[in-house]
């Protein structure tokens, strides 16, 4: 067998793997399967986040799986396992000429640009700031990438068509801007194929950078070769076979391999001669350096605005066991594996709300869930410890986690001009009804009025008890006064932070 | 260059043709009713209705039992051979709903929903009578799946083979209720459609607004829409439930009893055990007597109260055909 069958058998099963995790990352399915396993080998979320912590969180040290091979042979990651990948060059193969009229097209197609050294200055500038404490790797990183495509747009997208995927469809804010940003660079492939992977793609950038001590690489036999470059006809990483092998830019397809017509390139160990490949990049040393002080600037102005200290926004509410603000946008690769397990659609993709560092990582809206009680789901998938591995007594604070209390996400605050008993002389109390802390953590006095009519009436009029309320949000969640509801919880409480708490203890 | 006469009428037709067909299209779908007829049409919707569920057991029959016991299975059993044996209930190639409170994500121990013993009792029973099929059904108010699946009823069904049926959208339908509150719903109409006979499995649990939930206040998960709006006029509508639908049976399982912090519970210590089943097929009987079992007075219960003026039930239970039994 060929070894680009090979390949591409090895590409359908981990896109297979990848989407069959996705799938089964939901309460009735999920039974000890490693579904973030795809993240936790990611090379770039364990190196990035090392950087940012100083600490390589659990089974991230799986990353190492992929790094060493990298070193040995290439970027192989990218054309053999990573799914989005997959994904581009499925999308350039459909869309490509692939006639026999449209070989020069095909050529030129897969012509190296100067500017597909973007990646690397992306990659240079992400991690300066993670260096400072920004984790910002996610919003490009490929397999954070495609899992948050899937969780936010694509699966909820399949569900209305289908109804397969969920009991009582999930909806996401922004699913309307992640959506697009998949089909722009899924799109970009009839422009340039495999554009994302060839010029954005930072863990691309930082395999190209290892794999400039591989030892294997793609060799062509100058004897043999007649300079017919049809080596370069589905080439996917642009990475001129027909002369200098670019080795930071070989994906290790080996198509080269096939559309030789001479037979003159093979996959062998340490060249023959060195001038016969491309080892590095090719950077300038002023645009490395403007790179990173992008990435110094870009942390810098954005904690200049404040958000996580003085002018934190109260919506910034983070699932259960989430490190403190700072740790957690140290920790968050905004895979959004967090959004897709939780089993009622409280967890959502901030936009702006936990300032521009905090796109697209998990924040809490009553308006679409709550935080149930008995689960810890978002922290068992986490890959980075932004969410820690909590367990269920250890949220409840009961048996050994006593001392330490309940987990609380905020505080639940009773808007009385809007609640129905308090503003308007009519029963409800559901908020008490569905309050799963016991004793409950919302109770009620009941007065005898006199309503405008002249009756006597009683009323059962609800409170906040504070040193029970765990910010669960179940009662903002099932307020009859749906658009803006008359109990709304806030993040101050929470017990993450002791800057965020509201009572002496 | 000129057209000739042949391009001519070509042309000709194919503009003829294209006006005719706008023409058609447009009076196919012209629709003539301003703003008041919409708005009322909207109210006219299609509505389904719910068939009566209850059996005939002529005059005379025991209308409720009250077991106590220990072992749900052998309860279950004493308490409908009391009543006249499974057979007057379910027949050979019925399909049975059986509606557990799975409302919230809790332990059985808890109390907070149905008891999975006291289900799979109920089950095996109709098995024993030849169901053809057995559906358990809830939407609850905690997310579905956790439900099921922590209450112990998703279990339940699977060894006993019955069904569980999930609240998926699809599966609501805009009911005909015919109460005093509740004219038409949005209901979870699916499992109703496919069964033939209904029975309401129940906990006994103290509830924050209405004092209890028991047999009547179960239906409340049978509905869908906004239902939290219930809660306005609690009781006249927990009447209306009793008016929606007739069941075959209702049992409630106080088998333990949630005492306080209710519907939700929480606390082992909020539990009480009590080892007592209630089967009747008057849920305003079988809820008046449930409601002694929370150590509380009857004649203060409104929801019952408003059910029997109704005509829909008696709270006074001691002067029906009721039995006693002690099993297991």
């Amino acid at each position: 067998m060929r070894i680009t069958r090979v390949r591409l058998i090895s590409q359908i099963f981990f896109i297979g793997l990848a989407l069959f995790f996705a799938f089964i990352t939901q309460f009735s399915y999920l039974k000890g399967y490693p579904v973030s396993l795809f993240l936790e080998v990611d090379p770039l979320v364990a190196i990035a986040s090392s950087i940012t912590t100083h600490t390589l969180y659990r089974s991230l040290i799986w990353s190492l799986v992929i790094l060493i091979p990298t070193l040995v042979l290439g970027r192989f990651f990218c054309n053999w396992i990573c799914p989005y990948g997959t994904l581009h060059q499925f999308v350039g193969w459909l869309f490509s000429n692939r006639g026999p009229r449209g070989v020069k097209e095909r050529l030129e197609s897969n012509r190296y640009r100067k500017w597909f050294a973007l990646k690397y200055y992306i990659l240079i500038g992400m991690l300066v700031a993670a260096a400072f404490g920004s984790l910002q790797i996610g919003l490009l990183d490929p397999i954070c990438l495609f899992f948050r495509s899937l969780t936010i747009s694509v699966l909820p997208a399949v569900d209305m068509a289908s109804g397969w995927i969920y009991v009582q469809p999930f909806v996401y804010q922004f699913a309307w801007v992640v959506g697009p940003i998949l089909i722009f660079f899924v799109a970009m492939n009839l422009v340039i194929p495999r554009f994302f992977c060839r010029v954005l793609c930072p863990l691309g950038a930082l395999l190209g950078l290892l794999s400039r001590v591989s030892l294997w690489r793609i060799e062509r036999d100058e004897q043999r070769c007649d300079n017919c470059k049809l080596c370069l006809q589905r080439c996917q990483g642009a990475s001129d076979p027909h002369t200098a092998l670019r080795k930071s830019e070989c994906l290790v397809c080996f198509n080269c391999l096939d559309d030789c017509p001479h037979g003159a390139l093979g996959f062998s160990m340490l060249p023959s001669s060195p001038h016969h490949e491309v080892a590095v990049p090719d950077l300038s040393r002023r645009r490395v350096i403007f790179a990173g002080l992008t990435g110094l600037l870009f942390f810098s102005f954005s904690r200049a605005s404040g958000e996580i200290t003085k002018n934190f926004k109260k919506e910034v509410m983070r699932p259960p066991g989430s490190t403190a603000e700072p740790e957690f946008l140290e920790r968050c690769a905004k895979c959004g594996q967090c959004m897709r397990v939780c089993p009622t659609n409280v967890l959502q993709p901030a936009m702006l709300e936990a300032g521009v560092e905090g796109i697209w990582t998990p924040v809490m809206n009553m308006k679409m869930g709550y935080c149930e009680l008995n689960c810890t789901l978002c922290g068992q998938v986490c890959p980075t410890g932004a969410i820690q591995k909590i367990s269920i007594a250890q949220k409840l604070g009961v048996g050994e986690f006593t001392d330490l209390g309940p987990v609380k996400t905020g505080t639940a605050f009773f808007d009385q001009g809007r609640c129905l008993p308090w503003a308007m002389d009519t029963p409800c109390v559901v908020c008490q009804e569905v309050c799963p802390i016991s004793p409950k953590a919302i109770f009620s006095r009941e007065v005898e009025i006199v309503n405008r009519w002249g009756k006597k009436i009683t009323l059962t009029r609800p409170f906040v008890d504070p040193t029970l309320c765990n910010g669960c949000g179940i009662c903002e969640h099932e307020c009859p006064v749906k658009d803006y509801r008359a109990i709304r919880v806030t993040a101050v409480g929470e017990t993450r932070s002791r800057d965020r708490s509201l009572l002496l203890k | 260059m000129r057209m000739d006469r042949r391009e001519f009428l070509k042309r000709a037709a194919g503009a003829g043709l294209a006006i005719a067909g706008s023409a058609l299209g447009a009076a196919w779908l012209y629709d003539p009713r301003g703003g008041a007829e919409y708005f009322r049409s909207e109210e006219n919707k299609k509505t389904a209705s719910l068939k009566s569920y209850r059996v005939d057991r002529g005059k005379g029959a025991v209308e409720m039992t009250v077991v106590r016991g220990k072992d749900p299975e052998k309860m279950m059993r004493a308490g409908i051979q009391a009543m006249g044996g499974i057979g007057s209930f379910v027949q050979k190639g019925d399909v049975v709903l059986i509606k557990p409170n799975v409302a919230f994500d809790r332990a059985p121990a808890l109390g907070a929903t149905t008891s999975p013993d006291v289900l799979k009792a109920v089950a095996l029973l109709c098995k024993k009578a030849g169901a053809r099929k057995i559906i358990v059904a809830d939407n609850p108010i905690n997310q579905p799946e956790g439900c099921f699946f922590k209450s112990g009823i998703q279990q339940a069904a699977a060894d006993v083979g019955a069904e569980v049926m999930l609240p998926k959208p699809g599966a609501f339908s805009l009911v005909k209720i015919g109460g005093e509150i509740l004219k038409t719903w949005s209901m979870f109409h699916r499992p109703l459609e496919h069964a033939t006979k209904v029975i309401g499995v129940a906990p006994c649990k103290d509830h924050n607004l209405c004092s209890a939930s028991m047999t009547m206040k179960n239906w409340y998960g049978l509905l869908g829409g906004r239902r939290n709006q219930f809660h306005q006029q609690i009781h006249t509508v927990i009447a209306d439930f009793a008016q929606m639908i007739r069941p075959t049976l209702v049992v409630l399982d106080a088998t333990r009893v949630l005492m306080q912090n209710g519907p939700t519970g929480g606390r082992l210590s909020d539990v009480q055990e009590a080892d007592t089943l209630v089967i009747g097929t008057d849920m305003v009987a079988v809820d008046a007597f449930g409601y002694t079992l929370l150590g509380r007075d009857p004649e203060k219960l409104e929801y019952i109260h408003k059910a029997e003026a109704r005509g829909l039930g008696s709270t006074k239970w001691k002067e029906q055909n009721w039995r006693e039994v002690l099993a297991g």
